[in-house]
């Protein structure tokens, strides 16, 4: 990469397919790519979760977050709202909150004591009319001017959004009917963080953003779902997209196949359906909580997050991209404010269901990291092969044996980066 | 009532669980715990926030038997060599514990098949043994891991 030179450099792409059955394996690995992402996307028209509401209750609470690789203080100011600001000082760039968390009344980088507000303007400047009327800055330096850039922020479910353009439709309008329905489903009563769980990933970070809309690995990568039958493609379930497919949601409903049926779809694969059970079964207990009778539901919003539900195991994750080649999986485990203390240690017990350790989630960073090693010697023209669930439009499918979101996925990539196919899907 | 453990004991104990944990002998490194135990994977990041989640939590032996289980014959993870080095352990000394609650230091490096090792894990064991039967058993293991972003994954336990 020229480090001189403009990021917004266009580049093109040759679509072999239209419908975004061929991807280039040369996407997961160009560092201009990479660079022209985090522009184009993450500093773009579009909304990346930041945190929850739940983890700044009070004035002065703040968390550091990332935005794409850009490090962002989320802050609760003392007019009680939330602001979002580039975490760096905007004298020398150096990070201004290092604490990932904390009360502040306000924020100071260490280096030369620049001190910024809990809303992000800048409101210190040490010696800034010099000593003994000796130096100091230029008359007319005015500390308004030289605030770090701000974010727009947005809360939908209890999850706060951040947006760094201008022209980024309202929070409402993004995720669509789709996307507020399934965030005001995760977030339907006050969250209570649980904890957190990171996981670092050898790979570029599309990978995983692939992973959230590939139902079809679901039960076969995560052996543990069909050996002891808590997830099988044979249950009624299917995939959602928004109209734009930029959002979509895996969903199933627990205990609506048959054995038998199960065992013949899966003949073909080395799934030990009958052959293992767990001896102590509190790990697949699922205390029905939602009315629509899904036990599974995914509902990733573009770019950044995911909201998971796994039986009782509710998760915020949020994906942190450094680099063409690594991110991480920064998971917040959460409850209900209201849950029974019954209900809080059965989720804890059930997060054993996903995470790093996670018994139906562990195999993800596995896969993505041999996909990444496998691909870095492609050659010019070389391309996945996307087609289950068919080829050409993208559409919503009540069926599992699908892979049809991660075109749509795709699709919205192409049109956000400016490298659309001629005649492609919308 | 049986004398409390000294640290020695535990020590040697210790070395077992790492022992049997690098030969991937789950059977052995099992048969060291208490039947009512507790076995818990959290983060230095989440004990410093107070907050409860486990990154693995094994409620009782037959939940710790299931989790080896499923990492033996079900969960697919990155192919490697575990070794843990395992500092000596000490009484954990504080007021609200009784005499048999130990720490004790721990690195776990993984090695892929073709030979690149890495640090994956450095923390501590927080840990309670109790004579049982004339044998020290783990009635608590809390694995308190100071690297909360976990590298790759997490299948193996520490």
């Amino acid at each position: 990469m020229n480090p001189s030179g403009p990021v917004t450099q266009s580049r093109s792409v040759e679509w072999s397919n239209p419908d975004y059955s061929r991807v280039p394996f040369a996407l997961y690995h160009c560092p201009d790519w990479y660079a022209l992402e985090m522009e184009r996307i993450f500093r773009g028209p579009t909304w990346s979760y930041l945190c929850l509401e739940a983890e700044l209750p009070h004035k002065g609470d703040f968390v550091t977050t990332y935005v794409g690789d850009t490090p962002v203080v989320v802050s609760r100011a003392d007019d009680g709202e939330v602001h979002a600001f580039v975490n760096r000082c905007s004298h020398k760039g150096a990070l201004i909150v290092r604490q990932p968390r904390g009360n502040a009344r306000a924020h100071t980088c260490i280096y030369h004591r620049w001190t910024y507000t809990r809303d992000g303007r800048l409101s210190g400047v040490p010696f800034r009319v010099g000593i003994d009327g000796q130096g100091g800055m230029p008359k007319d330096f005015d500390p308004a001017c030289h605030g770090p850039q701000k974010l727009r922020v947005s809360a939908m479910g209890g999850l706060l959004f951040g947006t760094f353009a201008p022209s980024t439709e309202p929070l409402a309008d993004y995720l669509g009917e789709f996307g507020c329905e399934l965030i005001g489903r995760f977030g339907a009563r006050p969250l209570e963080v649980l904890g957190y769980s990171r996981q670092q990933i050898q790979g570029n970070w599309k990978l995983y953003a692939e992973n959230l809309r590939d139902t079809y690995h679901a039960s076969l990568l995560h052996e543990f779902f069909v050996t002891y039958g808590v997830d099988r493609a044979t249950q009624r379930g299917g995939v959602r997209m928004d109209e734009r497919h930029r959002h979509n949601m895996n969903y199933a409903f627990g205990g609506s196949d048959t054995d038998a049926k199960a065992k013949a779809v899966y003949a073909d694969t080395a799934a030990r359906l009958d052959r293992m059970k767990l001896s102590d079964e509190r790990l697949l207990h699922y205390e029905s909580e939602f009315a629509d009778g899904m036990n599974l539901a995914t509902p990733t919003i573009f770019p950044n997050l995911a909201a998971i539900q796994i039986n009782n195991s509710l998760a915020v994750r949020q994906v942190r991209p450094q680099g063409v080649d690594q991110f991480e999986i920064f998971q917040t485990v959460v409850g209900y404010a209201d849950d029974s203390a019954e209900m809080r240690r059965h989720r804890l017990l059930s997060a054993n269901l996903v995470g790093p350790a996670g018994l139906v989630s562990m195999e993800d960073g596995e896969a993505i990291e041999i996909i990444q090693r496998a691909t870095r010697a492609e050659r010019a023209g070389q391309t996945t092969v996307i087609e289950m669930g068919g080829r050409g439009p993208v559409h919503d499918q009540a069926h599992r044996a699908t892979e049809a979101p991660v075109r749509g996925f795709w699709s919205y990539w192409a049109e956000l980066m400016g490298v659309s196919a001629p005649g492609g899907i919308q | 009532m049986t004398a409390a453990p000294d640290a020695w004991r535990v020590s040697e104990r210790l070395a077992d669980y790492g022992a049997w944990l690098d030969a991937m002998d789950y059977d052995a490194w099992l048969s060291l715990f208490h039947n009512d135990c507790d076995y818990q994977i959290t983060t230095r990041e989440n004990e410093a926030l107070g907050l409860p989640l486990t990154l693995m939590w094994c409620d009782g032996k037959a939940m710790l038997a299931d989790r080896l289980a499923s990492l033996q014959h079900v969960n697919e993870y990155n192919l490697h060599y575990p070794r843990h080095v395992i500092g000596l352990a000490r009484p954990r000394g504080d007021a609200d514990t009784a005499g048999d609650w130990f720490v004790a230091p721990y690195a776990l490096y993984q090695t892929t098949l073709e030979g690149q090792s890495r640090l994956f894990s450095v923390g501590r064991y927080v840990m309670q043994w109790q004579n049982d039967a004339g044998q020290l058993k783990l009635r608590t293991m809390q694995v308190v891991a100071d690297t909360a972003q976990v590298p790759t994954l997490l299948a193996c336990p520490i």
